[in-house]
């Protein structure tokens, strides 16, 4: 374990050092980002089958013992979010190859990806809560570059209102750590969980406990705190949009989750009863404001937003089921998501627009696209045998056992919705006769880039179909993962060695 | 762009001893407060300072590496001083030592390295626009 825990942080890291040493060559650059895109899909495969046979595993990184130095701790849902971000890697790593321009690639394109996915990974698998504000700044500051790389007018705009509304967060993340660090004297995961857990009733901690809420919903985008989002995810290259779409905020409501099952449980009546709400408000709000707009990506920038929902809900209702359901969903998730931004992005190589009334025609001159497309669109909304029927299922589920009716009316009616949305795209874009361009003639013919590019969005809808299709397998994972969540004995064992 | 001689002669003077100063705090920052990164924005100092007495070409040939280089470098002198300890079969970044010398020196190095190519890249990158 020593040597495999740090992998997923130290693949990427130094991917990034090889293409930044042969920066001069575009070539040299694409092929060692290709390359440590699949030597991390390979480390998390690995880590994940250790996991899963060895169970939850720490290491004191420097060799500082617990709980004064910083460990890594890897338990199953660390293990499931890190391979499921070297998926998305590899995925939109093979998307760029094809699309993203020689300028971007000069400044320093390729190495900001791989750092993103050094943070990310950095997230999931830190066992210290200051540590987890350090891994969110090196993946906010990568993630700042790649929104306002190649410096167009829209992209700054967008990128102000998103580095403004990130900076915010990670002041009150910080306020919260230090706050909490004055309360317990310790800032270990496992050592919090151990020392707060009497703290029954302490309204301090209670306290604290809704600024990191306020903090990682702003990063998760929640309601009422996710208006950045959408005002922001459309300006990027389709490729930085997609790995965003798939990772960042979910990233926040990795930490959610942690933090909530772990260290928070003082006070579950009140903490996740707030968060239920916020729940139903998010999937509400995403899938309302999803039905107003008029182009591509900006529809499934909302649909971002409303998916939180469904995830945070799994966290409120906090049952075995339904925080599985939650782990399920952010795997869905991650993968339908990013795969509907490139998707998107295939559109617009074609036709030019993103804006809905100005697409048209695709389904008579691209049926493989169309076909494609539907795939994720019905997986988002919930159809069966998809994956996001599965993931909506076991949710839906949980809510009707534990007797939160508003929730199941609301998840039902907005998977509903998204249905909705996701014709409109398909009515539009697909279905309906081209307006600008001659019915007569086709578009452009495909060039090797497009295919290259396509690629990716058939891999990942290939494994949005055999999630479906193998559903019992993720969901016995994940349900393992859910009760090494609610019981954090193992965890805290590991990482403190037994200690009480 | 327009050049002083005063601050022309001034750089002639002050860029070696910022230099050498810059050293000084690398190595210091072993034991006492200093270290690469206090070091590394010292000596980006002394390259900006010569940037601005004698233009940014002028500073980009007495670098002599691109800054991507540099950063990258850095980054690779930073991550081998963690590896040392997995090849050894310890956790990530455990220091070894030998005699008064230990990998944490090559991690400052390393540091050193990135924050002049760092601060170099985006300030010559702004002076250039």
């Amino acid at each position: 374990m020593n040597v495999l825990l740090p992998l997923p942080l130290l693949m990427p890291l130094l991917t990034a050092v090889l293409c930044l040493l042969g920066w001069r060559s575009r070539r040299w650059q694409q092929a060692a980002s290709l390359a440590g895109g699949f030597a991390l899909l390979a480390v998390a495969v690995v880590l994940l089958v250790a996991v899963r046979r060895t169970g939850v595993q720490a290491v004191a990184v420097g060799s500082w013992p617990p709980p004064y130095g910083i460990v890594l701790v890897v338990d199953l849902f660390s293990a499931l979010m890190v391979l499921v971000s070297a998926i998305i890697g590899v995925a939109t790593i093979i998307y760029s190859l094809a699309t993203v321009d020689a300028a971007r690639e000069n400044y320093g394109y390729h190495p900001l990806v791989h750092v993103l996915l050094a943070g990310v990974c950095g997230a999931f698998l830190t066992g210290d809560v200051f540590n987890l504000y350090v891994w969110f700044e090196v993946m906010l500051i990568a993630s700042f570059v790649l929104m306002a790389l190649g410096g167009e007018r829209i992209q700054m705009e967008g990128a102000i209102k998103y580095v403004t509304l990130n900076l915010v967060s990670s002041a009150i993340f910080l306020a919260a750590v230090g706050i909490l660090y004055g309360l317990a004297g310790t800032l270990n995961m496992a050592d919090l969980a151990m020392k707060l857990r009497p703290a029954q009733g302490d309204g301090m901690v209670v306290t604290v406990s809704l600024m990191f809420m306020a903090a990682f919903g702003i990063k998760a985008a929640v309601f009422p705190l996710f208006f950045w989002l959408p005002a922001s995810y459309h300006v990027p290259p389709v490729a930085v949009s997609a790995l965003f779409a798939g990772l960042l905020t979910k990233v926040g409501v990795y930490a959610l989750v942690r933090l909530f099952t772990l260290v928070f449980v003082q006070d579950v009546g009140f903490t996740h009863t707030l968060l239920l709400v916020v729940a139903g408000l998010t999937m509400a709000s995403g899938v309302l404001g999803a039905a107003v707009q008029r182009e591509f990506r900006r529809i499934l920038s909302f649909h971002i937003v409303s998916q939180i929902g469904y995830m945070v809900m799994g966290l409120a209702l906090f049952t075995p089921l339904a925080v599985s359901g939650a782990v399920f969903y952010i795997i869905h998730h991650i993968i339908v998501k990013t795969n509907l931004f490139l998707i998107a992005g295939l559109v617009s190589r074609l036709q030019g627009t993103e804006a809905l009334a100005l697409l048209g025609g695709l389904y008579r001159w691209r049926p493989a696209l169309a076909m494609l497309f539907l795939i994720p669109a019905l997986s988002l909304a919930g159809i069966p045998p998809l994956s996001g029927f599965f993931a909506k299922l076991i949710l839906v589920r949980a809510g009707l056992e534990t007797r939160q009716y508003a929730i199941v009316a609301t998840a039902l009616l907005v998977s509903l919705l998204t249905l909705f949305s996701m014709t409109k795209i398909w009515q539009e874009a697909f279905w309906k006769q081209a307006p600008a361009l001659d019915p007569a003639v086709a578009p452009a013919p495909a060039g090797p880039a497009y295919k290259v590019a396509a690629g990716a969005a058939v891999a990942l809808a290939a494994l949005t179909v055999s999630i479906g299709l193998g559903a019992e397998f993720l969901l016995r994972l994940s349900s393992e993962a859910a009760g090494q969540l609610l019981d954090p004995s193992a965890y805290v064992a590991a990482v403190l060695g037994g200690r009480p | 762009m327009r050049t002083s001689i005063i601050l022309q002669t001034a750089t002639r003077f002050l860029q070696p001893l910022l230099l050498l100063f810059s050293f000084f705090l690398l190595l210091v920052g072993h034991n006492e407060p200093g270290g690469g990164f206090a070091g590394g924005l010292v000596a980006a100092a002394a390259l900006i300072l010569h940037a601005l007495a004698y233009g940014v070409d002028s500073a980009r040939r007495t670098l002599g590496v691109d800054p991507r280089t540099l950063i990258g470098a850095g980054l690779l002198v930073a991550a081998s001083s963690g590896l040392g300890a997995l090849a050894a079969g310890l956790p990530l970044l455990t220091g070894l030592w030998r005699g008064g010398l230990g990998t944490p020196l090559l991690f400052d190095a390393g540091v050193y390295l990135v924050v002049i190519g760092g601060t170099l890249l985006m300030v010559f990158s702004l002076m250039e626009e």
